[in-house]
């Protein structure tokens, strides 16, 4: 009972079967007969067409991470295909799950250097997850059902099809379509090993000292709750990375903080006095671990993740548990004991209590109303605004530090940032791509007036689709994270940091985007009260002194319990309080 | 500097386009310089196979082995030393056939390197030998008084001394998986 479709129809088929509805995209020449034939299929599949193949990629982004789905993007070959670049390689290293259609010049031209070709598997082969060129329409379905199980199980990642115009034009036979679970040379999830749990379980059970790091492999896993169970039962603090917030709320009495260069003080001086460190689903960077021969000498490190390459790569497990963290947690909470580390609970809330008083009190509770905002203020008030369990996009500088330390996270799974690559540019689409993927969620963007001049132009595609974001550029002016390490460390001399802004206010409203300044911090309350107020897109320029930085701050080669609090001044322990 | 040893790598792998790339930027990205390579198929049904040297520490080429067996398209990776496994390398050598004659100890030289003759004209003779690095170094460097014109030699191959054939007990293990999952599917 087959019927004879083309190429194209079996991509648009193969999409619903995997349950797509939403696609971020870019037509051109190589592509047309796809877009030709999903012209028919505007019922089934919304198509969002982006200002660039950037913004398309980073949108899919931002829809995967909100949504936990894959994301979808299509673009055409040559600069479409070039163009989605950067968002490739920050999916990659940030596991999110997508499928990416990229048009290919006509088979019989490969490697002629056609119009518009380019060697879309080679460029892309380092920065994906898996990739694949498809000359003959046949292999089409096939295809497209490895491209979404490869995508989104296991750890997640990008997976490119490249696929030639005449694969896309030519016929094929069609019966039915076989969704795949099963590739021999491929294990996305790994049988959990009881000697592994057995082994993790008496090292937690033994431990005087044990603090859990909590990264996105938890939010990837939807293992938020078998977390909280864990850490709650045997009384272990926990710390999240920069990727991993919200995997626990932050008003949680056992949450202590985000670890890493702009960390929270407990944490990571803590860190260094732990003899227990329970990683799970993250993968130590080098913005965590700071100096890694000083990282954490007296724990013994418990690394649970689903990428064994991610073992002993950076920092030596002591033990390690290959497997989903949910499982793993989930098992784990049979095997440990009830334990009360109280001592060891309080020596984080002191120390934090320096910082607090140190850093948070003076960047949340300015009080001149004629100032400038700070940015930590700005992002605590958006986000009380928000109503419930919103979700931070950031861009990437002080604006993404400041929002995602200072941001209330009630919910899991609310924040989207660059971790790994730190693209400049994200924090926009990616918002559009995460209020499309939670619809009932307020999506807040912090972007800085640098990064969003790098994808500007995709406020077109907010007024094309009336996106309800709500855009807070963070004005100061400069590239502020930059300008903070040259006054830091290279004597001040501000060479191409301060930045001659266009008014953003009226570029938004070109848009029909509402806006609108905020000079002082008396204007601050009022005029979140008009974003939240307003049932649409709407953007605030905050305008902040361009001396605000970011602290504290363990700087790079440095130990992670050498904590900068201000430009000259290390915490040290005759600062906490008794 | 770390102690540096020759390590052979094997590789199980789908015979897809563009494998060898994946590999061997795994190795550009590590600084890891890739010695020789060999591709072929293998004892298994559509298994292709592909066998490396590199110069590293244990340690480095471990985590380039993660690395490769990450790839979605390889099947298994194994690191070995040279105790591990029985390996060879075959070298051809092209020298003038007067300036052989000349000398006239030619069978003599054949039968101390167990070299063979491949084909032999009034001007060349091309040798074959077969076995490890040294020895086919060895007879390169005999038979330079010769006029060597051309000398090459393969990568290496190699075949595990171990009773057990790790990549058929992975597969029939995978093939399980399989049909558990068509099954429950049903
Ligand atoms: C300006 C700037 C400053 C930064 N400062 C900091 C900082 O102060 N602190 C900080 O933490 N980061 C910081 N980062 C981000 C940092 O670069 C890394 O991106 C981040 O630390 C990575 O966090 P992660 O390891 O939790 O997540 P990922 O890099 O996403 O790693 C996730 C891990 O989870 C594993 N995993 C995936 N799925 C599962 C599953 N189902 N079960 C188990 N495991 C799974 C993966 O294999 C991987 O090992 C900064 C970035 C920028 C741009
Ligand atoms: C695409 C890209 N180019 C350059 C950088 C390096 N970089 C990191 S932060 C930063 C400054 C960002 O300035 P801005 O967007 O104004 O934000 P702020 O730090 O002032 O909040 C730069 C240039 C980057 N991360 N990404």
């Amino acid at each position: 009972m087959s019927e004879t479709i083309t190429g194209s129809e079996a991509i648009v088929r193969g999409l619903i079967h995997e349950g797509v509805d939403r696609v971020f995209g870019y037509p051109g020449g190589a592509i047309i007969p796809l877009y030709d034939t999903l012209y028919d299929y505007t019922d089934q599949i919304t198509h969002v067409l982006t200002r660039h193949e950037q913004g398309a990629i980073h949108a899919a982004q931002g829809y995967a991470r909100a949504s936990h789905r894959t994301g979808v993007v299509i673009v055409t070959s040559g600069p479409g295909a070039t163009n989605i670049i950067t968002g490739l390689s920050d999916a990659m290293i940030d596991s999110t799950p997508l499928v990416i259609i990229i048009g290919q010049v006509v088979s019989g031209l490969l490697g002629s250097d056609a119009f518009q070709e380019t060697d879309v598997v080679g460029i892309t082969q380092p920065i994906s997850k898996w990739n694949l060129q498809i000359r003959r329409s046949e292999d089409i379905p096939a295809a497209i059902a490895r491209a979404f199980y490869i995508a989104n199980t296991g750890r997640p990642g990008p997976v490119v099809l490249d696929i030639a115009k005449d694969a896309q034009m030519g016929t094929l036979k069609w019966d039915r379509y076989h969704r795949c679970n099963f590739i021999r040379s491929y294990i996305p999830y790994p049988e959990v090993s009881d000697t592994e749990l057995h082994i993790a379980a008496s090292l937690i059970n033994s431990s005087d000292r044990p603090m859990i790091i909590s990264g996105q492999g938890v939010m990837i896993a939807g293992a938020e709750k078998e977390l909280a169970m864990l850490a709650e039962k045997a009384d272990i603090p926990v710390a999240s990375t920069l990727m991993g917030l919200s995997t626990m709320p932050s008003d949680h009495p056992l949450y202590k903080g985000m670890v890493g260069m702009h960390g929270n003080i407990g944490p990571n001086y803590n860190t260094n006095r732990a003899d227990l460190i329970i990683a799970v689903g993250m993968r130590f960077d080098d913005r965590v671990t700071g100096e890694l021969s000083k990282y954490a000498p007296q724990a013994k490190i418990l690394h649970i993740d689903i990428d064994k390459s991610e073992f002993d790569k950076n920092v030596k497990s002591y033990a390690r548990v290959h497997g989903d963290a949910r499982e793993v947690l989930h098992r784990l909470y049979g095997l440990v004991r009830e334990a009360k580390h109280t001592d060891w609970l309080r020596s984080f809330d002191i120390i934090n209590d320096v910082e607090r008083r140190r850093v948070i009190d003076p960047e949340l509770n300015g009080t001149d109303p004629d100032a400038r905002c700070h940015m930590g203020e700005v992002a605590r008030k958006v986000s009380i605004a928000a109503g419930i369990d919103p979700i931070l996009v950031t861009d990437v500088g002080l604006n993404q530090m400041l929002s995602s330390r200072y941001f209330r996270y009630t919910a899991p799974r609310s924040i989207i940032t660059t971790g790994g690559l730190g693209t400049m540019g994200f924090g926009l689409p990616a918002a559009i791509g995460a209020k499309m993927g939670a619809p009932n969620r307020t999506v807040c963007v912090f972007v800085g007036d640098g990064g969003i001049q790098m994808t500007m132009q995709e406020l077109g595609t907010i007024m094309q689709y009336g996106v309800n974001v709500k855009i807070i550029v963070l004005n100061n002016d400069f590239l502020g994270n930059v300008r903070q390490w040259q006054l830091l460390f290279y004597d001040k001399r501000f060479s191409q940091t301060p930045m001659v802004n266009p008014d953003f206010v009226m570029i938004a409203r070109a848009y029909g985007i509402e806006a609108e300044d905020v000079e002082r911090r008396a204007d601050l309350d009022g005029a979140i009260e008009r974003m939240m107020a307003t049932d649409g897109p709407y953007m605030l320029n905050v305008m902040v002194s361009d001396q605000d930085m970011v602290f504290p701050m363990t700087p790079g080669g440095c130990a992670v319990d050498h904590i900068m609090i201000t430009p000259n001044e290390v915490y040290t322990p005759d600062m906490n309080e008794p | 500097m770390e102690d540096k040893t020759l390590y052979t790598i094997s590789i199980f792998t789908e015979n897809h386009v563009g494998l060898l790339n994946q590999l061997s930027i795994i190795f550009t990205r590590r600084c890891l310089n890739i010695e020789s390579c060999s591709a072929s198929r293998c004892s298994l049904d559509g298994v292709h196979k592909i066998t490396l040297t590199c110069y590293s520490d244990r340690r480095s080429l471990e985590k380039a082995i993660d690395q490769i067996e990450k790839r979605i398209d390889v099947i298994k990776a194994y690191l070995y030393t040279d105790d591990e496994v029985v390996y060879q390398e075959v070298a051809l050598y092209k020298v003038s056939t007067t300036k052989l004659l000349e000398e006239n100890n030619l069978e003599e030289i054949m039968r101390r390197h167990s070299a063979r003759i491949l084909d032999i004209t009034a001007n060349y003779t091309i040798l074959e030998k077969t076995g490890h690095s040294d020895e086919t170094e060895a007879l390169f460097l005999e038979l330079k008084r010769y006029d060597l014109s051309q000398f090459v030699r393969s990568g290496r191959v190699a075949i595990t001394k171990s009773p057990v054939e790790l990549v058929d007990a992975y597969l029939k293990e995978q093939e399980e998986r399989r049909h558990r999952l068509t099954h429950d599917m049903i």
